[in-house]
């Protein structure tokens, strides 16, 4: 099939210009993109993986490489469960209610946008450490908190709040209420309503809002640096495991984990993305 | 099927503002009932409440003896059908037309004979594997009606439903739900701001505006016989003249329009003239007014054709600025061109204090 071209045949006098001017556009922006993002990811790949095979099955033996790929899962997982269910509830009564203080609830979920993570960070140690306003309740029924897993997964949690309520919201909006109104008049339960209606028509925008979770928690490193305390083979994550092998000139380790940090994401964002290409266009959408 | 709406005092407050006042009606059974008036006169709003999606504040709704007030959504059967189709994107016609029967739990082999019955109802049956997207606008909200009554609802809302179409798939429509009616007989309930509409497909027309109820009626009597100045100006096109009680009737400087023996002597009021209510006779022609005293005479001042009907815009003689707008066959025209005396006389006046009009206004 002959596709059409984007670009008409100019052969006006000046359109020769104009083509020039449009792709000089185009090109800055590959160019723009490619270097920017592409480049140090090339970058990160060429190095990880010049070290040989066997350096990389080494690297993937070693005690602390892997407990800190099983506390990044750990907090990963735990973190996209959270954000999900609350995520996608609070979008959901930021779109459909109406209550006193809604702009409120709506400007505070973007606040982890705005905070540096060493600051949300400091915010755990302030809560949690020695001396700390919540640190007495917990130290009394001998749960520790900060330096322990505890408040690794909180901060994390803190720092991904707005990337599914943030990707569900627009959907719902778009989505409008009428469908859950219409289900609910032909005998459908809330629950019903919720599993039939308005989770397939939120799926999209839910699981891009869970893939960029996903990424994030694998990635942050900021706030979980100032809460973990550094415990090797305690509370490392993969993130913390880079940052102390550069300190300590392991570079092809901490190479060949941030390259497996960043497969994990990108593997990820594109499968959804083509998923939602190849599903929607099954059923014949643009 | 054929169990009567009733609505009790219901009102309805959003904040401060009162979207439904004290609204009362009682639609048949078996039969349509229009709630018809303007954008905002709350008429969507007593919809949504009789099918629980939105709560009053206070009264009560009735579907025959059994009080749906308190009951939840799911509980009250209804059947709905959205000016936006609403239908669920993600599911095919058939999915759409079986969910209300798939929800509440019947046997698969009953939910397909169903389905297909509805289907071959709303003729779609070859549509059944499409989605929502690769259909018209009529054929989807023909889904949506399919969808609406595939449970056997006891009663059944329409909201504008043919509110997004264009004229054309309208008017087949319309006829289309008339038809259907007729064979099904369910109590429905229709809100439209199209008073053609109303008239046309209901057998009892309730007029709303500003959230209150104005006249209820046979469309015959809401068109022949407005109770208030607000159904006489909505409901169908009327020339608003007004001018002063005199002797029971209005006194528009030395034109008078019979029929206000009910209005306080020396008040000011409004009457309403329907365009073909307004009667033309060459000047000094006998013409067929009841007694002389109520003819005038007006000047012509513009003819145009509407097909059958001719459309006279007649300025009035000796009273003003006063301008009249008649609809005469063309056959009794008589020759009346731009420009020509012709006698006039008004058929079938309503009139209304001045009061009652400003405070409707």
């Amino acid at each position: 099939m002959r596709t059409p071209s984007l670009l008409p045949d100019v052969s006006l006098p000046g359109g020769g210009r104009r083509r020039l001017v449009r792709g000089g556009i185009v090109a800055a922006c590959i160019l723009y993109v490619g270097i920017l993002l592409l480049l140090p990811l090339v970058g990160i790949a060429y190095t990880a993986l010049e070290s040989g095979a066997s350096k990389i099955a080494e690297t993937f033996a070693l005690p602390d490489v892997r407990h800190a790929f099983y506390l990044t899962a750990v907090i990963t997982v735990i973190t996209v469960v959270v954000t999900t269910f609350f995520g996608v509830v609070t979008a959901w009564v930021l779109v459909r209610q109406r209550f006193l203080g809604k702009s409120l609830l709506n400007a505070l979920v973007d606040l982890p946008f705005a905070l540096s993570p060493v600051t949300v960070g400091l915010a755990a140690v302030i809560l949690f450490g020695l001396g700390g306003w919540l640190e007495p309740f917990f130290q009394a029924r001998g749960i520790q908190i900060l330096f322990a897993l505890p408040s690794m997964v909180l901060v994390t949690i803190f720092i991904c709040v707005p990337f599914t309520i943030r990707e569900v919201v627009p959907v719902l909006e778009e989505i409008g209420k009428d469908e859950e109104d219409a289900a609910r008049t032909l005998g459908a339960s809330i629950m019903q309503t919720w599993r039939k209606v308005t989770m397939p028509n939120i799926r999209w925008g839910l699981l891009y809002g869970i893939a960029l979770t996903t990424a994030r928690a694998i990635g942050e490193i900021g706030a979980v640096l100032i809460v973990s305390g550094l415990i090797k083979g305690q509370t490392e994550t993969a993130t913390l495991f880079i940052f102390t092998a550069i300190e300590e000139r392991l570079y092809a380790e901490a190479y060949i984990v941030a390259l497996t940090l960043a497969a994990v994401s990108i593997v990820l964002l594109v499968t959804i993305e083509t998923a939602r290409h190849r599903i929607e266009g099954r059923k014949g959408r643009t | 099927m054929s169990t009567p709406i009733v609505v009790e005092q219901l009102t309805k407050r959003f904040g401060s503002f009162e979207a439904v006042s004290d609204v009362s009606f009682t639609a048949r059974g078996g039969a349509i009932t229009a709630l018809l008036g303007p954008s905002g006169s709350g008429k969507s709003t007593v919809l949504r409440m009789i099918a629980g999606l939105e709560t009053p504040n206070e009264g009560r709704i009735w579907l025959g003896d059994v009080e749906l007030t308190p009951k939840s959504v799911q509980e009250r059967r209804v059947g709905f059908v959205f000016q936006h189709y609403a239908l669920f994107r993600h599911m095919t016609v058939r999915q759409n037309v079986e969910f209300g029967l798939a929800v509440r739990k019947q046997s698969k082999s009953d939910r397909t004979a169903r389905v297909d019955e509805l289907l071959e109802l709303v003729h779609l049956t070859h549509f059944a594997k499409r989605y929502p997207d690769q259909l018209s606008g009529g054929q989807r909200q023909r889904v949506a009606l399919a969808r609406a009554l595939a449970p056997r609802p006891d009663v059944l809302l329409l909201d504008e439903p043919f509110g997004a179409l264009d004229a054309k798939v309208r008017q087949d429509l319309r006829q289309w739900l008339d038809e259907l009616h007729r064979e099904l007989g369910v109590t429905s309930l229709l809100v439209t701001h199209d008073q053609e509409e109303a008239l046309e497909l209901a057998n009892q027309v309730v007029v709303m505006h500003e959230g209150a109820v104005e006249q209820v009626g046979s469309p015959g009597e809401i068109y022949d016989d407005p109770k208030t100045p607000f159904v006489a100006g909505f409901v169908g096109s009327a020339n608003v003249l007004h001018g002063v009680v005199r002797g029971g009737h209005v006194h528009l400087g030395a034109f008078r329009v019979p029929g206000a023996e009910h209005l306080t002597e020396g008040a000011a009021a409004t009457a309403y003239v329907r365009p073909h209510d307004v009667r033309i006779a060459p000047k000094g022609s006998n013409g067929h007014g009841r007694d002389g005293a109520d003819r005038a005479l007006g000047r012509v001042e513009r003819v145009s054709s509407l097909g059958w009907l001719a459309r006279l815009t007649i300025r009035l003689d000796g009273g003003g600025d006063h301008m009249l707008v008649a609809h005469v066959p063309q056959s009794e025209l008589d020759g009346a061109a731009e420009g020509d005396l012709v006698s006039v006389d008004l058929r079938n006046p309503k009139a209304f204090d001045h009061e009652e009009v400003r405070a409707q206004e």
